[in-house]
């Protein structure tokens, strides 16, 4: 899983050293013409492809391999073909050390991807050392966007505060928040805690009761001690902060004891939804993309992946192939992949399509994507787990501003 | 009000126990009889729940759970005859890596041939819900797991400690050499042994499959908890790891119970403890041919 440089054992032939030393002194000593101009943009890609949230690491690459050979088929940006290096971020420590070596010895132009908050941080950090842009694509954590926001990184999939407001809007509808008691599960890292905490503002806000919260950690498969527990609480609705591997392990067992209470979920990603399969997932959950949104452009891209790849695309195919897009237009505009100009075109406030009805745009003072966002529901008689999710209108509703789901600048304490 | 839900935490663990003896034991047995340290085994687990989604939609769930062993089972024959019998008579560190290597090899295929993504397998209708005993809430379809370890635990106590067959494989494991100055020829057995463990893997990725996610890392998950269990309940030791594998369903349950976040730690710190109280694991017996 790691790529470990490959090493040269036995005895090297006289040949093959004449070779290497004149391949190392090339490289040496003509830099300049290996990173001219017209050379491939080097794309740094991590996103984790094992562990808890590996199932979704690999449908991101699958939508930024997809984005990157649309690119590069109609002539690349700028005559500059897209090369992308896609690896397995695994954790926070390997992430950061894959990025350093990604700017540093791999001359990316910039670093994308990402899916834990908890690595996203720490590539964060890399690339501000290193002044180089991180597009941190499927991260969700108010953090990123808040308290550890950075100049040198871009958000784009929708944050916690406006998942638990897209599901809120939903459940207060159908009065299940006031006066109701909640039981949460929560993953146990730097999402999860961010997750609960935006939801323990929506309880308070709504005269909702929290009376248990578990944290629970990220490689539980068996939920049965907690299924009990729940049983033992016996709250009017259990609420669901959990991420990744737990989600689908959590909505089988849930429909094995047969539980009686309804669940909510501020967090699920479809992929998860669908390996739990038919039957076994309920409640009300936010999602910031399915593939039956019923845009022209969502569409032809649905089409297109499923020509492709032979299946329907997942929220996080989706969400990094806009975001390589978003890229690519970004370096179409300024002409360049030099990171001062990018930081300043992204920040203009420039649109971009993103396959939903109204465009989206970063924020200039916190460098988040503002876009719709969707809740949705469950179908128990659907025919298969591609048909069981019931897209929701778009949060906010089309006449309202798009910043209204959002934390604004009394709440979000982004310093740039 | 809280000793009534922690004793239901304790019933729950024991059930839990049986899901992990169903890995373990097959764990167990390999390297009893062959000395093998086999990290394949967590391999064989997931082919038997990838097996059993590709079957469960045509053949229907019992026949899926009873087809997914015996298919395992072949492959099972062939990585013994091909794979494993070179390593009998080496140093167990041989084996420990070819099987290592033949783990990620197994992981990789079940990606090439099913995808990466993980694939929905669910159970028939019926078997859903809970069965409530008093203060005591039970899932149905684990009594039915339960149930099934129970009987393949006594079909395996009684065809190792009841049978002619047992009495070989028995002596095999002690002194080998004995058995071949008998004029008992053991390779066959030994192969048996370990279809038989293979087979057991196999049927209990089958079985976990609608309640847990099947994606090709299922394998590398369970096989460090197998390990634990077969460490602390001694290695080559049948009750013991019966033991050990209610032992940590119990502690595990028990910690989720107070501390969920320490959830998966505490049986680490199970096993730390039992290491350094009884270096050999609960029950772990002397084996003459691994004490030289």
């Amino acid at each position: 899983m790691n790529h470990t440089p490959k090493t040269i054992s036995g005895g090297l032939t006289r040949r093959a050293t004449l070779q290497l030393g004149l391949a190392g002194a090339a490289t040496l000593g003509f830099p300049s013409i290996v990173r001219a101009q017209g050379g491939p943009i080097n794309v740094g890609h991590l996103t984790p492809k094992t562990g808890f949230l590996g199932a979704l690491g690999e449908w991101a690459t699958l939508g930024i391999q997809m984005a990157a050979e649309e690119i590069n088929q109609a002539g690349g940006v700028n005559g500059r073909q897209l090369n992308i290096m896609s690896e397995d971020s695994i954790n926070p420590d390997t992430a950061a050390t894959k990025a350093q070596r990604m700017l540093e010895r791999d001359k990316a132009d910039f670093l994308i991807g990402e899916i834990s908050s908890a690595s996203a941080l720490a590539i964060s950090q890399v690339a501000a050392r290193n002044e180089k842009l991180f597009v941190a694509v499927g991260p969700r954590s108010d953090v990123l966007r808040g308290d550890n926001c950075s100049k040198y990184m871009f958000c784009t999939d929708i944050p916690n505060t406006v998942m638990v407001n897209a599901v809120g809007t939903a459940l207060k509808r159908d009065g299940m928040v006031e006066g109701k008691k909640f039981m949460t599960l929560t993953a146990d890292y730097v999402f999860g805690h961010d997750l609960l905490k935006a939801a323990k503002d929506f309880f308070d806000r709504n005269g909702a009761e929290l009376v248990a919260d578990e944290l629970v950690a990220t490689d539980l498969t068996d939920f049965s001690p907690l299924l009990i527990k729940i049983r033992q609480t016996n709250p009017d609705v259990v609420c669901l902060n959990l991420a990744g591997n737990q989600v689908t392990n959590f909505v089988k067992q849930y429909s094995e004891f047969g539980l009686p209470y309804p669940t909510v979920g501020f967090n699920l990603n479809t992929a998860d939804a669908w390996a739990a399969g038919l039957g076994n997932l309920q409640g009300t959950w936010p999602t910031v993309w399915y593939h039956t949104l019923e845009t022209p452009e969502s569409k032809a891209f649905v089409e297109a992946f499923k020509a492709k790849y032979d299946k329907i695309p997942e929220n996080h195919a989706w969400i990094s192939y806009i975001a390589l897009k978003i890229m690519a237009k970004s370096i179409g505009e300024t002409g360049s992949a030099e990171t001062p100009e990018l930081i300043k075109y992204l920040e203009s406030g420039a649109e971009f399509d993103i396959l939903k009805a109204r465009p989206a745009h970063f924020r200039a003072w916190d460098h988040q994507l503002i876009q719709e966002a969707y809740s949705f529901t469950v179908d128990p008689d659907a025919e298969d787990e591609y048909a069981m999710i019931k897209l929701g209108e778009a949060v906010p509703a089309a006449d309202v501003d798009l910043e209204t789901i959002y934390p604004d600048e009394k709440q979000n304490s982004c310093k740039l | 009000m809280q000793i009534v839900f922690l004793l239901e935490q304790v019933v729950n663990g024991l059930v839990l126990g049986g899901y992990y003896l169903l890995i373990a034991l097959g764990l167990s047995l390999i390297f009893s009889v062959g000395g093998i340290v086999n990290l394949a085994h967590g391999a064989f687990y997931a082919l038997g729940a990838y097996v059993f989604v590709t079957l469960v939609d045509t053949v229907g769930f019992a026949p899926a759970v009873a087809v997914s062993p015996v298919a395992v089972g072949v492959l099972g024959i062939l990585f013994e005859r091909f794979i494993l019998r070179r390593f009998y008579r080496e140093d167990p560190i041989l084996s420990l890596l070819v099987t290592f290597g033949l783990a990620m090899v197994a992981e990789q295929a079940i990606r090439m041939i099913w995808g990466a993504a993980p694939i929905p397998a669910t159970m028939p209708a019926a078997m859903r819900g809970a069965v409530i005993v008093g203060p005591f809430l039970f899932s149905q379809y684990r009594l039915l797991m339960i149930a099934i370890v129970a009987l393949i635990l006594l079909g395996i106590w009684l065809l190792l400690n009841k049978s002619a067959f047992g009495r070989v494989v028995r002596a095999g494991i002690q002194n080998p050499d004995m058995v071949a100055a008998l004029g008992i020829r053991l390779q066959p057995y030994m192969t048996s042994v370990i279809v038989i463990g293979v087979a057991i893997a196999a049927l209990a990725g089958a079985l976990f499959a609608p309640i847990t996610i099947v994606h090709p890392a299922m394998g590398a998950e369970i096989i460090t908890v197998a390990f634990v269990v077969v460490i602390i309940g001694g290695l080559g030791s049948f009750w013991g790891v019966v033991l050990a594998a209610l032992l940590v369903g119990v502690v595990r349950g028990v910690t989720i119970h107070f501390l969920p976040a320490a959830g998966e730690a505490s049986i680490y710190v199970l096993m730390f403890v039992v290491l350094l109280l009884r270096p050999r694991g609960l029950l772990g017996e002397s084996i003459e041919k691994f004490d030289k």
